[in-house]
């Protein structure tokens, strides 16, 4: 006992003289938060669309202004050739074209039909289905406009309007607000860099200065070492959450919906998951080159697959199957359900055994694979 | 003859189909200063990491301090002493913190560290240097600190890898008067050294060439055997037959 509170002494004089890891300890989640929810939105705005306008009538201009107006394209080009236009896509400035064919206006008044042409660059194909989705709902607003007006005569083959009107109500995130999805993503995202990262370099840097084999050569108990290194981690890892929740609230408005305590014990659990994970790399790898390159090829794929950025429930069977085992994915769930549903520990018993088994796993994992002799 | 605190026999270590020690057995008497020499990959760092219990050896057995160097590694490690041929203080750590560490993870108690650590620091004229960054000491003094941070906590034996590489000759005869200041406080010294006139210091010395031991004896005996005049012309007489080039 006494051997392992000189080792913790050890390990926070380490931590608290290291200037770049507390100055990140605060950069990380006052940056991170100011700007991933405004950068990951997934609100497709200001799309670059090219209007080709062979018709030069009054509703093609018409068109062109409404379409103008929207905040979701930015006009780069009124010109009268598709090859134009498509010249403009080719360079990336165009995302969009809309070809208005000559008698545009002439077939809408007297057959009260006709067409239009969009071509759509799939290079982003987000950007593609959604610019082109909006450009939809526009044109037929732009129609019934018309038919409302009495301009226009209305279609007959379309049949009749249909009369049931579907209005969605949000629960939990009423707004559909993009931000309040992505914040609790981005808490977990911090927990998980801090535990991971600093973990993963800490007892490989000590083997590359040469202080493992200090470690090693003495009767230290290795549970002891990984422990001392586990406890500073964990503390940075709450501290960090802690900030991050202030600037969630100050900046966001966003106040967990349910308890403080039950996002902080899965918190707890899962900083020690990680911190054991960022240790077992630690332990097997010998240089912390190799350390770090392992941790991000795992991280990335935690973060990729955990919901982050892109719904699991929307992922093939076999990709879900993986997000089992990413501790990451339970936690993204958790912190959402809490933040913004207000759910309670009774709810989340399940993710709280899976975060737990994480932890246990990666950390007896690390205390095997740690061998004090070669 | 006073008892031997190392024995091995048949001591070795393979890696793959390299033989890094082949078949050593000797035995280091209490309170001697043993030399361990040997050209550069001549096995004697791996040998060494075998007594301290951090490298499990391939074959043979021996016995550190009363425990098996195969099986009671930690054992071993509570009465031994170490310190390798990498600085290996923390260069985070002030002077005394590094102490403190190092001797509190061996069991030594806050109030006999602190008074050891001052008596320590005064008797190396280091008292300056109390809240010295370990990093910021001299080459020299690093290597006296981390020599008296291995002998501390009064181990049985205390195993020296290279300590006085890259030192000036001063500062090297300063660092043999603190060995000998060790052994009279009844520590066995086990070192290896590349300094032929430092093998002159030892009370016995074995020669290692090619991961086997092929003299071991006084250095005066060495001397009149081989009809050499000094330490220096034993080795090169010796090394000359190795096969492994130097790394």
């Amino acid at each position: 006992m006494r051997t392992f509170l000189f080792l913790l002494e050890k390990e926070f004089k380490q931590i608290l003289r290291n200037r770049i890891i507390l100055a990140m300890i605060i950069a990380l989640p006052t940056i991170q938060l100011a700007i991933l929810p405004h950068a990951a939105t997934y609100e497709i705005r200001h799309i670059n669309l090219a209007v080709v306008d062979a018709d030069h009538s009054t509703l093609s201009a018409e068109l062109t202004a409404k379409l103008n107006a929207s905040r979701y394209f930015n006009l780069v080009s009124d010109g009268t050739s598709y090859e134009d236009a498509l010249e403009l896509v080719e360079d990336g400035k165009a995302h969009l074209i809309l070809e208005i064919p000559p008698h545009f206006e002439k077939d809408l008044r007297l057959a009260s039909k006709a067409g239009l042409m969009i071509a759509v660059d799939a290079v982003d194909g987000t950007m593609g289905s959604i610019g082109s989705s909006y450009l939809n709902q526009i044109l037929q607003s732009f129609t019934a406009g018309l038919v409302a007006r009495g301009e226009i005569a209305y279609p007959e083959a379309a049949g009749p309007q249909a009369r049931i009107q579907v209005i969605p109500q949000y629960r939990y995130n009423t707004q559909l607000d993009y931000k309040t999805y992505m914040v609790p993503g981005i808490l977990v995202m911090l927990l998980t860099l801090v535990g991971g990262i600093l973990a993963a370099l800490n007892i490989v840097s000590e083997k590359e200065q040469g202080t493992l084999e200090q470690i090693n050569v003495s009767p230290v108990p290795k549970q002891s070492y990984l422990l001392a290194k586990v406890i500073p981690f964990w503390i940075i890892g709450l501290l960090t959450l802690a900030i991050g929740l202030l600037i969630a609230r100050f900046l966001y408005g966003i106040v967990p919906a349910g308890s403080l305590l039950t996002l902080y014990t899965f918190a707890a659990v899962y900083v020690v998951a990680f911190t054991g994970f960022g240790l077992l790399i630690s332990v097997a790898a010998k240089t912390q080159q190799q350390s770090m390159f392992i941790a991000f090829f795992f991280l990335l794929i935690f973060f990729l697959m955990g919901g982050l950025f892109t719904p699991i429930s929307s992922m093939p069977y076999w990709a879900q199957v993986i997000t089992w085992f990413n501790p990451t994915a339970y936690l993204i769930d958790v912190v959402r359900l809490i933040v913004m549903k207000g759910s309670g520990f009774a709810d989340l018993v399940p993710q709280f055994f899976c975060i737990l088994g994480f932890a246990v796993v990666f950390n007896v994992w690390a205390i095997f694979g740690y061998d004090k002799t070669a | 003859m006073p008892e031997a605190v190392i024995k091995v026999e048949n001591l070795t270590k393979r890696f793959g189909d390299f033989t890094a020690v082949d078949h050593i057995s000797f035995e280091v008497r209490k309170g001697e200063i043993f030399g361990f020499l040997g050209a550069n990959g001549a096995g004697k760092t791996t040998a060494m990491r075998m007594l301290c219990g951090l490298s499990r050896p391939t074959e043979g057995h021996g016995t550190v301090a009363g425990f098996d160097i195969a099986r009671q590694q930690e054992q071993i490690k509570k009465n031994i002493g170490y310190m390798s041929q990498k600085f290996s203080l923390y260069n985070d750590l002030k002077v005394w913190e590094n102490i403190r560490l190092f001797a509190g993870i061996y069991g030594m108690k806050p109030k006999r560290i602190a008074a050891k650590t001052d008596e320590l620091l005064n008797r190396l004229g280091f008292m300056a240097e109390k809240n010295t960054f370990v990093e910021k000491l001299p080459l020299g003094w690093k290597q006296k600190l981390a020599f008296s941070v291995a002998i501390f906590h009064e181990p049985q034996i205390v195993f020296l890898d290279e300590p006085t590489g890259g030192v000036d000759p001063i500062t090297r005869r300063q660092f043999w008067e603190l060995i000998y200041e060790a052994v009279e406080q009844g520590i066995t010294v086990f070192v290896t050294t590349h300094y032929m006139d430092e093998a002159e210091y030892c009370d016995r010395v074995s020669i290692m060439v090619d991961g086997r031991i092929e003299a071991l004896d006084s250095p005066r005996e060495l001397k009149k055997r081989m009809e050499a005049r000094s330490m220096d012309e034993v080795f090169r007489q010796l090394a000359r037959k190795a096969r492994r080039s130097a790394d």
